[in-house]
């Protein structure tokens, strides 16, 4: 699939939309205002230097951090106070982490089923078959009966994103999927990142891969202190940037 | 200069004087001077002391008779041990109801053996059933009161019996208790939270004699007469609660040990708070502190002797009691070797198979 038809993919349906977004780490306020609408299908990426703020955003969408003013609205649902609400937006919302938050006590497999078995209370074979597929899917079926430990960190990071894969979810968040991993195995990463792309996944993608946000974005949001900075699609974000942050910030990783 | 490797090497086997009994030997035992002085002053003193202790154990021990007169030898007298061994077991339980006790003590460790050996079927419904059946049938096998068992007293049980009984219940109710505390300390929630501060601080900073003695005498003081609780389940309750505190810190420290990705990664999949607990955080907790959980029930076990004070008859008091019989004064030291002994292989057994178990649940994630 070409990027112009993944365009195709974008519809107008907004997914995540978020108003006047403040959060506040006791004193300190890490993010200000920040208004953002994700429609389906989109890929974004967002980028900034370490402690702006990125991570904290795509965190608030599932609410593994509370946020203290403003909407975020998921799937329809406005994320408050209420369990039932927060409950139904992350079985919609997939997550992927730097450090890849697989459960060591688990083999491969039983981390995939876990969820469609516990959440979604699928039967035992249907969560198996799930699970198999999206193992496959991502290259890694033959080493479904090990434990993560005994794989390596490009093959954890991908059991990660297929456990995700296994709930279905309509979004994606990664949260600095790549920087954990060793040189050379970034790439096979990256490339089950970028086929979930084509097949017209939202993704919200917390990256310093910039050959990966040309090669799947739709946008680059730059951060920086808590502020969205510059938005721009990829090749103008990063011929023509805008801003004197965003130029320091890409002179400083390019 | 520039190297060029154009095979990789062949891996070279370690010199000879490393390898083998000659090299370990070399390295553990004979290393330097002094340490070969140590090793050569170690084999004089277990030349000294081992020899003798067996030889009055077992090789000029008696162990054949029914009266004192048997002992003739140097060694060890174990007809003092034989004679009363039924006193020592079961304590003043009656005699025509001892299957009671035997059937009882079967039925556990059968049902205990069937879910420790690795490869049993249908562990969960064994499991079930120890844990809301068995407690139900070892209350009306020991106590009696119903389906034509005459009643026993508490305060006929003794000896093993009861050292066993006050160890399994407590065991049995610390470890789940102790669970719930642990997380209650790390919840956010301010009430279970204070709750569960208190309760551990206040069990852990009283010693657990004072707990019993408080238990005995002290509590019945302050109920009215006719709803007074059994003393034997007073003295449990103390060393349940006494030990849930320790189970609770313990288990604390497990659930500290755990990186909070683990718990994130489990609610980013929607998993409750419950789930995510019971399936992800105290698996690996529980197993992380296996040694501590262990060393919990091997000093709630042994702790069990301290119910002497509060006069109940474990199986020291009981062995002790003996001590006093006038046709059998001077046999101490058996009595003692044969209580340590007991205390020994069940702490040791405990050991042994928490180290089983830690290298069966080992998955090799430690990065």
């Amino acid at each position: 699939m070409t990027a112009a038809q993944a365009e195709q993919n974008v519809s107008g349906e907004v997914m995540v939309e978020l108003r006047n977004v403040n959060k506040w780490y006791g004193d300190f306020h890490v993010l200000k205002n920040i208004n953002l609408k994700v429609t389906k299908g989109e890929r974004i990426i967002i980028c900034g230097p370490s402690g702006c703020g990125k991570s904290t955003l795509i965190r608030c969408m599932n609410r593994l951090e509370e946020h203290q003013k403003g909407d975020i609205i998921v799937s329809g649902i406005t994320l408050d106070d209420d369990l039932k609400h927060i409950d139904t937006v992350r079985r919609d919302i997939g997550m992927v982490f730097q450090q890849f938050n697989l459960f060591p006590h688990l083999t491969v497999m039983e981390n995939c089923c876990l969820a469609p078995i516990w959440v979604q209370k699928k039967p035992k074979k249907e969560a198996l078959a799930i699970a198999k597929q999206y193992l496959e899917r991502v290259q890694i079926a033959d080493q479904a009966d090990k434990f993560p430990g005994q794989l390596s960190g490009g093959q954890q990071q991908r059991v990660a994103i297929a456990r995700s894969l296994c709930m279905n979810p309509s979004i994606m968040l990664f949260d600095e999927p790549t920087s954990a991993l060793d040189p050379e195995m970034i790439k096979e990463v990256l490339d089950v990142m970028v086929d979930l792309a084509r097949e017209g996944m939202t993704m919200l993608c917390v990256t310093h891969e910039m050959g990966f946000a040309k090669t799947v974005a739709n946008r680059v949001l730059f951060m920086d202190a808590g502020e969205i900075i510059e938005e721009n699609e990829p090749n103008e974000f990063f011929d023509n940037p805008q801003s004197d942050r965003t130029k320091l910030f890409l002179s400083q990783i390019l | 200069m520039t190297v060029h490797v154009t095979s990789p090497s062949p891996s070279l086997p370690p010199p000879s004087s490393s390898v083998g009994v000659v090299g370990w030997l070399r390295k553990n035992l004979f290393s330097s001077v002094v340490n070969s002085i140590f090793t050569l002053a170690g084999l004089y003193l277990l030349y000294t002391l081992v020899p003798p202790a067996v030889n009055w154990a077992l090789f000029q021990a008696d162990w054949i008779g029914t009266t004192r007169d048997a002992c003739t030898s140097d060694g060890a007298c174990w007809v003092f041990v034989g004679v009363r061994i039924k006193q020592f077991l079961f304590g003043f339980y009656p005699p025509s109801e001892y299957w009671r006790v035997v059937t009882a003590f079967s039925l556990i460790g059968l049902l205990v053996a069937w879910l420790l050996i690795d490869r049993t079927p249908k562990k969960s419904l064994v499991g079930a059933f120890t844990i809301f059946c068995y407690p139900v049938i070892a209350y009306f096998l020991f106590y009696g009161g119903a389906f034509g068992l005459p009643v026993v007293e508490t305060y006929k049980w003794g000896g093993l019996m009861l050292t066993l009984i006050l160890a399994t219940t407590g065991m049995f109710f610390s470890f789940p208790i102790g669970i719930v505390l642990a997380l209650g300390r790390r919840s956010s929630m301010p009430i279970a939270k204070s709750i569960s501060v208190v309760f551990i601080e206040f069990w852990r900073g009283v010693p657990l004699i004072t707990v019993l003695f408080m238990s005995s005498v002290m509590l019945p003081m302050f109920i009215p007469e006719n709803m007074q609780i059994d003393k034997l389940l007073r003295a449990m309750i103390g060393i349940i609660f006494f030990q849930s505190a320790y189970m609770a810190e313990v288990v604390r420290g497990g659930l500290q040990a755990i990186p909070r990705g683990q718990n994130e990664a489990a609610e980013a999949l929607g998993l409750s708070y419950w789930k995510s607990t019971g399936l992800i955080v105290l698996p690996q907790a529980l197993k992380l502190v296996i040694p501590g959980i262990v060393n919990t029930f091997i000093a709630l076990f042994k702790d069990t002797t301290l119910v002497l004070i509060i006069g109940l008859f474990d199986l020291l008091a009981v062995v002790q009691a003996a001590f006093a019989d006038p046709k059998w004064l001077g046999f101490s030291v058996e009595g003692y070797v044969f209580v340590a002994s007991v205390y020994w292989v069940s702490c040791f057994s405990m050991s042994r198979y928490s180290q089983h178990l830690e290298k069966k649940l080992h998955t090799g994630h430690a990065r």
